[in-house]
């Protein structure tokens, strides 16, 4: 335990921070400060791994290997590079990568959109039933579906090939739960009752009354699918059998598993590439993320 | 094998009676509603094929013998018998547990000083949130290929920090608690923020008349802490212990591709002395490198059990907690 303090040089102070209006300005004062600066040292604690990694990217091994350490750019980012695009074919699997993760977002968007609005706006017979029944799936485990899953893919002959990451992964529990939750609020019972009157189709309706006011639902949930199939990494080093057609997490994986006591600068360079389209996502769609996991977890 | 997105607590009001217009009409057939049963079904025909059938399939699994290939031998409970006098998996939930400890109890407290810290900062809210965010969001391996090297015997920055204050070297990812330290602290700068987030969540739902309350009694900041704010988190609190419960107890990628180059004998062993081997990757190892298909399926049911145990163990704890 002692030891962890040193990486992580403990970055706040108890909570004294309360602001305490009115009484003594100055004390406010140095405390805003004081508040400011812990969060401050937090914010580079959050931040060191990925400078460092970037500066890594930028020096040979042998410059990482000296002592003191670099913590400034080096000038040997373009050796680097070209000798990540010679070890692991990069673009090939950045491409399998975004082809996953793309048709999972919009396969997930579609279906758990499709039934939340099911499970949110009508009556049937088995309903409850049936929601029950979906929210235990979220407990199980995945490992213990693992082997008969590889199995069965194995059987339809889709191990090897993406299409064994991107079908089981078409609709999940989470995004019908949260879509549901969003819609049940956000899609007025009157305007469906006046498109029916109208004449909608129950097609219709989910796509001209119900998609239209659950964007910046669909926004949350589509980033979130993203990035998690951005970085999935379990199965699919399990079901990619075929060593030069995966994704780039575990590309990145194989690189750091062959050249990763050695060649540091490369391996480094290739996780600072893969995480540029993820931050991309990120950015445009934080806010919202960061809002919505808050409003979740008080629900 | 974090494939479904952590959030919410799947805490289900119940639904409130017939209360959307358009209601069931138990004058109709079930068949009449075969649109609303077509539009749910995608969901239910993967759980279906690659959930439930798989399960139980697992299940049928952990009583036989088979390598993947050839045909399958009944084995009885001769696999979960072995399973109870395997060493080997006793020391991985040993070690998951221990890496959980180390990971989880600086996490929240970490993450809970940050919350309120943020719950009382001004100014610069958002810039933040989005950096505290930030680890949360990059993939496990990229983060456990810079962890390695920050932990690197060689050239890793603690390393270096320990030299340049005198102290000895470590070779983290050779020794057993070196191993486990690096794999917590990799997890606790991943999980931090994410649950600094969460616990922001929850401060704020705190009404401000409350603490100005206190303030009008004469209660000091640590008391109005430990009296009013940490109380009302209780349910927040809960939730965020059984999520780091639930994905702890499962970690598999962090030491996967940490300790892959130290390994010598699997991807999947852990490290030297498979001191980072946690439950999850002697599943792995059991499976995918040794083909026991049948008794990596025990080995799955029995981290299930571990986990479900643990779970009700925690939320238990925090429950007795409240009731004090």
């Amino acid at each position: 335990m002692a030891v962890t303090t040193q990486t992580e040089p403990a970055p706040t102070e108890p909570p004294r921070a309360e602001p305490t209006k009115g009484t003594r300005i100055r004390g406010t004062q140095r405390r805003g400060i004081a508040l400011h600066v812990s969060l401050f040292v937090g914010v580079l604690l959050s931040a060191f791994p990925f400078y460092w990694a970037v500066i890594m990217s930028t020096h040979t091994s042998t410059e990482i290997f000296s002592y003191p350490p670099k913590l400034l750019p080096g000038s040997h980012f373009g050796d680097n590079l070209s000798k990540l695009f010679d070890s692991i074919d990069f673009f090939g699997s950045m491409f399998n990568s975004l082809l996953v993760a793309v048709s999972v977002t919009f396969l997930v968007l579609f279906f758990d959109s499709l039934a939340a609005f099911v499970f949110a706006k009508f009556h049937f017979p088995g309903r409850r039933v049936l929601f029950a029944m979906m929210m235990a799936i979220f407990m199980v485990p995945a490992q213990l579906a693992a082997i008969p899953q590889f199995v069965i893919m194995a059987k339809l002959g889709w191990i090897g090939s993406m299409t064994s990451l991107i079908v089981p992964a078409a609709a999940n529990a989470f995004g019908i739960f949260w879509m549901r939750q969003y819609m049940k609020s956000a899609i007025h019972d009157e305007l469906l009752d006046a498109s029916k009157i109208d004449g909608a189709s129950f097609l219709r309706q989910y796509w001209h009354v119900a998609l239209p006011v659950v964007r910046p639902g669909l926004a949350f949930l589509g980033i979130f699918t993203f990035m998690g199939q951005w970085n999935d990494y379990a199965w699919p080093l399990i079901a990619l059998t075929n060593p030069d057609n995966v994704t780039l997490q575990v590309a990145l994986s194989q690189l750091n598993g062959v050249h990763g006591t050695t060649d540091y600068g490369m391996v480094m360079t290739g996780a600072v590439l893969a995480l540029i389209p993820l931050l991309i996502v990120f950015a445009i769609g934080a806010k919202q993320i960061i809002a919505d996991l808050g409003k979740g977890a008080i629900r | 094998m974090a494939t479904t997105p952590l959030t919410a607590p799947p805490v289900e009001k119940p639904p409130a009676p017939a209360a959307g217009p358009p209601a069931a009409n138990p004058k109709k057939g079930v068949l009449s509603y075969w649109r609303l049963y077509a539009a749910i079904s995608p969901f239910y025909l993967l759980f279906l094929a690659f959930g439930l059938i798989p399960v139980g399939f697992s299940l049928y699994l952990s009583f036989h013998r088979w390598d993947g290939l050839g045909s399958m031998e009944y084995a009885g409970l001769s696999q979960y018998r072995y399973l109870l006098s395997d060493t080997d998996f006793w020391s991985s939930i040993g070690n998951t547990l221990i890496i959980w400890a180390l990971a989880t109890f600086p996490m929240i407290f970490l993450a809970m000083i940050t919350a309120v810290m943020l719950n009382s900062a001004v100014r610069f809210k958002n810039v933040y949130r989005f950096a505290y965010f930030l680890p949360n969001v990059t993939s496990v391996v990229a983060v456990a290929i810079i962890f390695g090297s920050v932990f690197s015997t060689n050239f890793g920055l603690v390393n270096a920090l320990l030299q340049a204050v005198g102290l000895d070297q470590i070779a983290w990812l050779n020794t057993p608690w070196g191993i486990k330290v690096a794999i917590a602290t990799l997890m606790t700068w991943q999980w931090t923020g994410y649950n600094a987030i969460i616990f922001l969540a929850g401060l704020q739902t705190i009404p401000g008349e409350l603490y100005e309350a206190a303030r009008m009694d004469g209660a000091g900041p640590v008391q109005t802490f430990f009296r009013i704010t940490l109380p009302l988190m209780r349910p927040v609190l809960l939730f965020v212990l059984v999520i780091s419960t639930v994905t702890g107890l499962q970690s598999f990628s962090e030491p996967q591709v940490l300790l892959q180059s130290t390994a010598n004998e699997s991807t999947f062993s852990g490290g030297p002395d498979h001191a980072g081997r946690t439950m999850v990757l002697y599943f792995f190892q059991q499976t995918f490198d040794n083909n026991d298909f049948g008794y990596g399926a025990a080995v799955a049911w029995g981290i299930f059990l571990v986990v479900v145990i643990f779970s009700i163990v925690n939320w238990r704890l925090v429950q007795r907690r409240g009731e004090d």
